[in-house]
């Protein structure tokens, strides 16, 4: 992949624009995790009504990946149930980013997609990794 | 004598060290006990890391680190599949054998065993799987238990029943013996543990390279053992149940092992980083897993086919000499390719002497293990050992070499 696709317009806008970006005060989830392999942080916080995302929000640092996956994927989480968020996994959120990442770099756009899945369900593996 | 399963010649021509003279006489190493030789594939694999693929492991996001820690982690992977643990998350590289059961000592050991616990052991360990509990049980205020050896070195069944109780917290036991080769009970002691909660730790730095092992079938708590020891470079390993290590703290800490770090505090990445700080011998751990894939192809029945039929003939043979002790037991399926033994009147540094002049490695001493030496009213023994290159034609120079030894001390 040339790097003007990697670092498309898309990601760009959304790095340096976010959407979705800030806290929610009396959230019903709120997550937060750390990719050891670089430190990026992502904090998300979720408001759910009738079992449906309401509103959300995140916060952290990171490169323009990790950042602009969480934009995009708050966009997508808002309106759908938790069931739905369930079913989202690593091949919806390359799809979403437009982009083929490498083994380290997919760390970075999967971290808000594993913050959101500990938040919601208590799970705690990145969802690339087969746990055995 | 057959060769079940093993092409022992083509296996011989895969070890470019044994293709040698020493002191003029073709080389016969009889010391895979305390490390074995290297195939060519195994060199080969440490060679092209180095030549094509050096970087650091886990955190590049350059060509070279993506390559390093894929070949990294792919060897853990083989390991994982070898011994059958249900996760990779459950496989720990560390520098040895040693280290691995020491981690235990120092972070399982120091969290679960306390003042007045018991903590069984066997005569028939080597000193690193003896050492670390004396240690602990020092710190502690626990005691450590010994189950006893009959004449032919195999654990006394009533002491392995009277021994572990309520009282006892860890059985630390070998998978094999490296001085009488004894293979252990390991079924019957982990039930009876297990039946009284108590946990085992299996050293299995003399099974792994000779058995097929199923760490799952076994259900053993913790599983040490060394690459060194099975066709690969200097690292160990360390296996352990995902519920128990997901519990210990930290065992070394720094780089790699840490999830986030503050000026007051640190959190633990995920299993099983959490046990593996600083940069790893990747070299070594990209050798283990071309060693695991050797050893594969072969087949680990058929390589304790092939050491059962070399220390079958062995002990018939050492029959017929006079004046020459083995230590171990006689019926050679309780027993794995060890020999050690003790010719009269000589000491065993004297012996090894002789047979360095002949071209044959054998190691004289007490191999790590005094307790067991003690027992038997020995100071040292001399030890032969085979592996998958050995052939009777070498048991059988080790035995002429005995008669030289034999006849050099009787003229004197």
């Amino acid at each position: 992949m040339k790097m003007d696709e990697l670092y498309r317009e898309l990601i760009l806008d959304h790095y340096q624009h976010p959407h979705n970006h800030g806290e929610i005060p009396d959230a019903d989830i709120s997550a937060e995790d750390a990719n050891p392999l670089c430190g990026d942080k992502i904090r998300i916080d979720i408001k759910v009504k009738d079992n449906i995302v309401a509103d959300v929000k995140f916060n952290g640092k990171g490169c323009a990946i990790s950042q602009a996956s969480a934009s995009m994927l708050t966009d997508e989480l808002i309106g759908k149930s938790l069931d739905e968020i369930k079913k989202i996994d690593k091949d919806f959120i390359t799809q979403m980013l437009g982009i083929s990442l490498g083994p380290s770099r997919i760390k970075c756009a999967l971290l808000p997609l594993k913050v959101v899945k500990s938040g919601i369900y208590g799970i705690n593996t990145w969802p690339d990794e087969e746990d055995e | 004598m057959s060769q079940p399963g093993l092409n022992v010649s083509a296996i011989r021509e895969d070890f470019p060290i044994l293709q040698q003279l020493v002191h003029g006489k073709p080389l016969i190493y009889l010391d895979s006990t305390a490390t074995s030789q290297k195939p060519e594939p195994v060199i080969r694999a440490m060679d092209e890391y180095y030549r094509k693929f050096n970087a650091n492991v886990h955190r590049g996001v350059y060509y070279l680190a993506e390559e390093a820690t894929a070949l990294y982690e792919g060897a853990r992977k083989k390991v994982q599949k070898f011994i059958n643990a249900k996760s990779y998350r459950e496989v720990i590289y560390t520098r040895n054998a040693t280290e691995a059961l020491n981690l235990v000592a120092y972070t399982w050991g120091r969290e679960n065993i306390h003042a007045g616990d018991e903590i069984v052991t066997t005569l028939l360990e080597h000193h690193s799987n003896i050492v670390p509990w004396q240690m602990l049980a020092k710190e502690k205020g626990a005691t450590l238990k010994f189950v006893e050896v009959d004449e032919q070195g195999q654990l006394l069944p009533e002491q392995i029943e009277s021994l572990i109780t309520e009282k006892t917290k860890l059985v630390a036991v070998t998978m094999m013996s490296n001085v009488a080769g004894t293979i252990t009970p390991l079924k019957q002691i982990i039930d009876r543990a297990h039946s009284l909660g108590a946990r085992v730790l299996v050293d299995g730095a003399q099974g792994v390279p000779h058995m097929p092992v199923d760490v799952q079938a076994l259900d053993c708590d913790f599983l040490a053992f060394s690459g060194h020891k099975m066709l690969a470079p200097f690292i160990g390993i360390l296996y352990g149940k995902r519920a128990l290590l997901e519990a210990m703290p930290p065992f070394l800490g720094g780089g790699d092992m840490i999830r986030e770090v503050y000026r007051d505090r640190s959190s633990w990445n995920d299993l099983p980083y959490k046990f593996e700080a600083g940069t790893p011998a990747i070299a070594e751990g990209v050798g283990m897993g071309a060693a695991i894939d050797y050893l594969s192809v072969l087949g680990m029945e058929n390589v304790r086919a092939h050491e059962h039929a070399l220390i079958t003939y062995a002990l018939n043979k050492f029959k017929q000499l006079d004046g020459v002790r083995v230590l171990g037991p006689q019926d050679p399926a309780n027993r794995g390719g060890v020999i050690a033994f003790d010719i009269e009147g000589t000491h065993p540094h004297d012996v090894a002497q002789i047979f360095d002049r002949e071209g044959l490695c054998v190691r004289a001493g007490h191999h790590c293990a005094m307790p067991l030496h003690e027992q038997y009213g020995l100071a040292a023994t001399t030890r032969a050992s085979f592996y998958i290159y050995n052939v009777p034609a070498e048991v059988d120079r080790l035995v002429e070499t005995i008669g030289k030894v034999q006849k050099i001390f009787k003229a004197s």
